[in-house]
């Protein structure tokens, strides 16, 4: 990828502790408080310790590591659901995304109150979805269903509509969350495209998955994570290879 | 793409508060109309049940209150000034019970895509709201029967009853709710100050009877809160005309010179207040979840 790209995403030193036991209840809270404050109220974890990272425009990266290395800690602070303790993340233009499919579809609506509502939860403005309402629903495949409950939609159809309002949200910058080792095959290679398609379009892109040669297949650059650190970062077919090795020991 | 050098780089989770929620107020409106929707999913006579409640509840108080327990004779038209108080504690007990909760109830969503996280409580209060129509409705079909005569300040004081309560809910819904991500006990708590909240304003009694017992610096103490002074301009508002020669004892001297520009002022730094608490808790809402 060209130096001269504008930087979409900068992760500048952070660093993140989270809080393993907690108390829930001011009771607990104040008996710890009057026993002197002995001892910490709870144990912490250190998920992110002084990552430093750079995404350019049009970049496809995959944040690749073991359970636990903190790579969807570190999607989520690119997405502003969490802020760092130390550091500073800044990002440029819309940041959106699949973190979880259809976080945010509801049941008892129908599909296209759904389209609605996630499309608008994804920060689409009313013109937008109405333009771009039937491009969703044609490519979700969801065809007449689109009035029924989404509760008796099918697990395909349902992430094909999730997925479908989500590559139609067009933020600068995709986030995708370990999403595409769902669907079945031609709905799978016709995501891939849309991808492909994004990424051409000079959209920036971030992936979490544990699917190592699609990941090598759509993106570019890999950074590797271990214990909240970055281990290694380089171009995604070396540090897929340096990662099989590691686990072959 | 040069186009894209032009944004600047920002912060993402650092949002700028309520003011966030005016600009996403398409999602906001989705969010209202989500919960209108669900309520009455799967029931036959779906929104007609709104009306039916709370005019079956005037009946009663009317029957009940009125002829049987004679509270007619020293408030005229008993029914309709219990009625009016208490549709507004309806609409404000609503509001900030779900307010409370609503941040809690919405963690899946929080923990997983970045919104104003004010949406959910402000929300909740315009659901609340949606629902308070229908009784008003019900209210205003009851004045008129009993010879109501709008004027210009009675549907003021309406107005304004119905303001100084939906700020005191968003202020005290973004208090609560934030707080309830790290103190379940909030909740319980708010429940308890609304049961408290019907008894500590003048809704089965008068203000003159507290004005009696607790002379004027108490008085003034228990004028002082925002829910009262709401609920004497309903009074003011829907009572008034109805009651048949008692109105002065719909509100205290000065209710609108004196204790309405308090209410708006206690409501304002209520807001303000936790819109504060709300900025300071949010940070760390997705991982506290």
């Amino acid at each position: 990828m060209s130096e001269l790209s504008p930087i979409t995403v900068e992760i500048k030193g952070i660093s993140k502790q989270f809080v393993l036991r907690h108390t829930r209840s001011i009771k607990e809270a104040l008996i710890w408080f009057l026993k002197g404050r002995k001892g910490d109220l709870s144990a912490k974890f250190h998920a992110l310790r002084d990552v430093s990272l750079d995404i350019r425009q049009g970049e496809t990266v995959a944040l690749l590591g073991f359970n636990g290395s903190g790579k969807s800690t570190l999607l989520k602070h690119i997405s502003g659901v969490m802020t760092p303790d130390e550091g500073t993340v800044r990002t440029r233009g819309r940041v959106a995304g699949l973190i979880e499919v259809g976080a945010g579809f509801h049941p008892d609506l129908s599909g296209r109150d759904n389209v609605y509502l996630n499309a608008a939860i994804l920060g689409m403005s009313e013109t937008q979805i109405k333009e771009r309402f039937d491009s969703i629903v044609e490519f979700a495949e969801i065809g007449e269903f689109i009035d029924t409950e989404v509760r008796f939609y099918s697990s395909g159809m349902y992430l094909r509509l999730a997925f479908s309002v989500a590559v139609h949200s067009d933020p600068e910058v995709f986030l995708v969350d370990e999403i595409l080792a769902v669907g079945d095959e031609p709905f799978q290679k016709k995501c891939l495209d849309k991808i492909q398609e994004l990424v051409d379009a000079g959209q920036t892109l971030v992936v979490v998955s544990h699917d190592l040669d699609l990941v090598q297949r759509i993106c570019s650059r890999g950074v590797l994570l271990e214990h909240g650190r970055v281990l290694k970062d380089g171009p995604s077919h070396d540090v897929v290879e340096f990662l099989r090795s590691r686990t072959k020991g | 793409m040069t186009s894209l050098l032009d944004t600047p780089l920002v912060r993402p989770g650092i949002g700028q508060g309520l003011k966030d929620v005016f600009r996403r107020r398409y999602l906001l409106k989705l969010l209202v109309r989500k919960e209108i929707k669900l309520r009455y999913r799967g029931s036959v006579l779906g929104v007609i049940w709104s009306y039916v409640k709370p005019a079956i509840q005037f009946v009663v108080f009317y029957i009940a209150m009125g002829v049987f327990l004679g509270l007619n004779k020293n408030v005229g038209n008993y029914a309709v000034y219990l009625f009016s108080g208490i549709v507004l504690i309806n609409f404000f007990t609503e509001a900030l019970n779900n307010a409370a909760k609503s941040i809690v109830y919405n963690s899946g969503l929080i923990k997983k895509i970045f919104l104003p996280r004010e949406l959910f409580p402000v929300a909740s209060v315009f659901v609340s709201a949606a629902h308070f129509f229908p009784q008003l409705v019900v209210l205003l079909i009851g004045c008129l029967l009993t010879g109501w005569q709008p004027t210009p300040l009675g549907i003021f004081a309406g107005f304004a009853g119905f303001l100084v309560l939906a700020m005191l809910s968003v202020g005290l819904g973004l208090f609560f709710s934030s707080v309830n991500v790290y103190f379940r006990d909030s909740e319980n708590f708010v429940e308890m100050m609304l049961m408290v909240a019907t008894w500590v304003s003048p809704v089965m009694y008068q203000w003159t009877m507290v004005h009696e017992r607790l002379g004027d610096f108490w008085f003034a103490v228990y004028q002082s809160n925002p829910v009262t002074v709401g609920v004497e301009l309903f009074h003011y508002a829907f009572w008034s005309t109805t009651s048949g020669g008692d109105a002065a004892l719909a509100a205290p001297p000065q209710l609108f010179e004196l204790w309405l520009p308090v209410a708006l002022v206690v409501s304002a730094a209520v807001l303000a207040l936790g819109q504060f608490t709300f900025r300071k808790l949010e940070v760390k809402f997705a991982q506290e979840l």
